[in-house]
């Protein structure tokens, strides 16, 4: 059986930049290169007791390193104004249950006694033990009411129901998303701001135009009986 | 020799009493098996004679989970795969859903991909000569100086990414985020020091005599068995053949880059430890020059859609060079939000269907070191 070789790899023309063979390394006395290796270990050994970039040990729970401003960990909802439960953004859309990877988002839409939908969640839970950290219900939520949390220190003895984290555990006021990612949260505030004027402003105009329209067909309707006179 | 590598271990061996062998069960729970991978093992006295592997301990059904949900949620997905590596996984994945869906990326999110991948490959030939020295029993100071140039790197990518490892980075037509304030300049910092601990690791491990000894002229194979054995990636280039997809079929902008691709001459395991020290000193020289071209603009396409994702029915095929070798993931799309077919090429497992014929008539304990060259990650293999 001949060789079978990819026609990319005969013609030279895009890999002609390669570098020659391996150099072999140099060494000329049996055990030069072993000493070599020790001196780098006894320089590491040495540095490792006062050059500040080789003492990387940080003593967990007396110290703790600085956490990273994009770091993520786990979701949490927002809330507006002062009571958790009537604040929450959240619409209940189930978008983020749908995209969820691991389908860890549990939800359920409240209604009221005729079946109408209240738009808000009756149960929000998320199942933090399945949980992969990803963001992508942040990414995915029209609403702006998921955010990615950076609290790390979450063991508990109880891995089922202390691990389900349910809308009560979830809900976080703006003040603390502001206070966590900064940046993240004054772009979304203008951004809702800026939403809710233009909302406003549709509002009036709407308003405003169904007075002119009102207007001009109690207009039309007076001119209507003189017309028919 | 026979050059098809599923004859050479029949035709190669002496007929042997059945009796007189002495069966190893090597792994799965074996550090020196790189997560839980088995060999079932035929020794004559300390001679392999046969080797099978056993694998699959850590399938998750990644490929039939990713039919099942959006094509943004297998997006996290791809970080496990190679987990060393995540963020060339998530290049592979999203170019191939681009190519389905015929997406533009702009050229901000071209750069930023292309630095990400190489501090990618920085982080995973370090962490691979670490490895390597500790299964030759050298364990401790390579991997942990390995280990500490690669976290700073990690912090890197915390920053940009939010998380060190599992970063689910890439977006269909760019990148999740900007850079943060000042990444790039530190990134630069980082590119500038490296040199200096690369010269370090050089000088504490190639010239020493026990490496040298210990891997020179072993597990090398003929080019043409390793060509048609469809192995890829350093393993390939240590045997002296120039193949590497950033040149061979430049994907992303690797065509305005000047980078030299090393060859080995043997393809012994030496040659492949050396391949990787080198290939480091290419990639500095990629992540140099791209961020010093660092434009501004967009990171992602502004009518990338995030929700509601729907490609057109049709199907595609997109390959990397993946630090361990060709990355490809295979989509068929019908139209709808959740891939019909979604397929993964995964360098590490068609790396490994080689090692038998690499491990044959040597010992026990150079099959330990032909498997830590091989550079294979679990997550991978198994999927």
């Amino acid at each position: 059986m001949s060789p079978v070789l990819n026609k990319s790899m005969e013609s030279p023309a895009p890999t002609s930049s390669s570098s020659s063979p391996l150099p072999l390394a140099d060494w000329t006395l049996p055990g030069i290169g072993l000493l070599k290796g020790m001196a780098v270990t006894a320089t590491n050994m040495i540095q490792s007791y006062y050059r500040k970039d080789r003492m990387t040990t940080v003593q967990y729970p007396e110290e703790r390193a600085p956490i990273s401003p994009n770091f993520r960990n786990f979701p949490f909802l927002v809330y507006d104004g002062s009571d958790a439960m009537a604040g929450l953004r959240c619409t209940a859309c189930l978008i983020c249950e749908n995209e969820c990877p691991p389908k860890c988002i549990y939800i359920v839409l409240e209604r009221d006694e005729n079946g109408k939908s209240l738009k808000r969640p009756k149960v929000f839970d998320i199942d933090v033990s399945v949980c992969m950290n990803c963001g992508i219900c942040v990414e995915v939520c029209p609403f702006d009411s998921i955010y990615m949390d950076g609290e790390y220190e979450l063991s508990t003895p109880d891995r089922f129901d202390g691990l389900l984290f349910n809308k009560q555990r979830l809900a976080r006021s703006t003040d603390y998303h502001a206070q966590l990612r900064p940046l993240e949260a004054s772009e979304v505030a203008t951004r809702r701001e800026a939403e809710a004027d233009k909302k406003l402003a549709a509002q009036a105009a709407k308003a405003a135009k169904a007075n002119l329209d009102k207007q001009a067909k109690e207009q039309a309707a007076a001119e209507l009986p003189a017309a028919a006179e | 020799m026979s050059l098809s590598p599923h004859t050479a271990s029949s035709a190669s061996m002496p007929e042997l009493d059945e009796d007189e062998l002495l069966h190893v069960s090597l792994g799965p729970q074996h550090p020196s098996t790189h997560g839980v991978f088995r060999m079932n093992v035929a020794l004559d006295g300390e001679t392999v004679v046969s080797l099978k592997p056993v694998f699959g301990y850590l399938h998750r059904n990644h490929e039939k989970i990713a039919e099942g949900v959006t094509y943004l949620s297998s997006m996290p997905f791809t970080d496990r795969l190679d987990y060393i590596c995540p963020l060339t996984n998530n290049w592979a994945y999203a170019q191939a859903v681009e190519k389905l869906a015929g997406i533009e990326v702009p050229e901000r999110a071209e750069y930023i991909r292309i630095i990400t991948a190489e501090l990618t490959r920085l982080i995973n030939h370090t962490a691979f000569v670490g490895f390597f020295l500790g299964d030759m029993g050298a364990w401790g100071s390579a991997l942990m100086y390995a280990f500490r140039e690669r976290e700073k790197i990690l912090d890197l990518f915390e920053d940009l990414t939010g998380a060190r490892m599992m970063s689910n980075y890439m977006r269909f037509g760019g990148c999740r985020n900007d850079l943060p304030d000042g990444w790039a300049a530190r990134a630069s910092v980082l590119v500038n020091e490296f040199p200096r601990f690369l010269d370090e690791l050089e000088n504490l491990i190639t010239g020493n005599e026990i490496l040298i000894a210990r891997t020179q002229n072993i597990g090398a194979l003929p080019k043409e068995v390793l060509i048609n054995g469809g192995i890829t990636g350093p393993m390939l280039r240590a045997a002296g053949v120039a193949y590497d997809i950033r040149k061979a079929e430049p994907y992303g902008i690797y065509d305005r880059f000047k980078f030299r691709i090393p060859l080995g001459a043997v393809g012994d395991c030496y040659d492949r430890l050396m391949i990787r020290l080198l290939e480091l000193r290419e990639s500095l020289s990629i992540l140099r020059q791209a961020l010093d071209q660092l434009p501004e603009g967009a990171y992602i396409h502004p009518k990338a859609k995030i929700r509601n994702f729907k490609p057109p029915v049709g199907e595609a095929y997109a390959r990397i060079e993946s630090p361990k070798g060709e990355l490809g993931f295979y989509l068929i799309s019908d139209g709808s939000a959740q891939p019909f077919r979604y397929r993964i090429r995964p360098p590490s497992l068609i790396n490994l269907t080689l090692l038998e014929d690499m491990c044959l008539g040597l010992d026990l304990a150079d099959v330990v070191l032909i498997l830590g060259s091989v550079d294979i990650v679990l997550g991978e293999v198994d999927r």
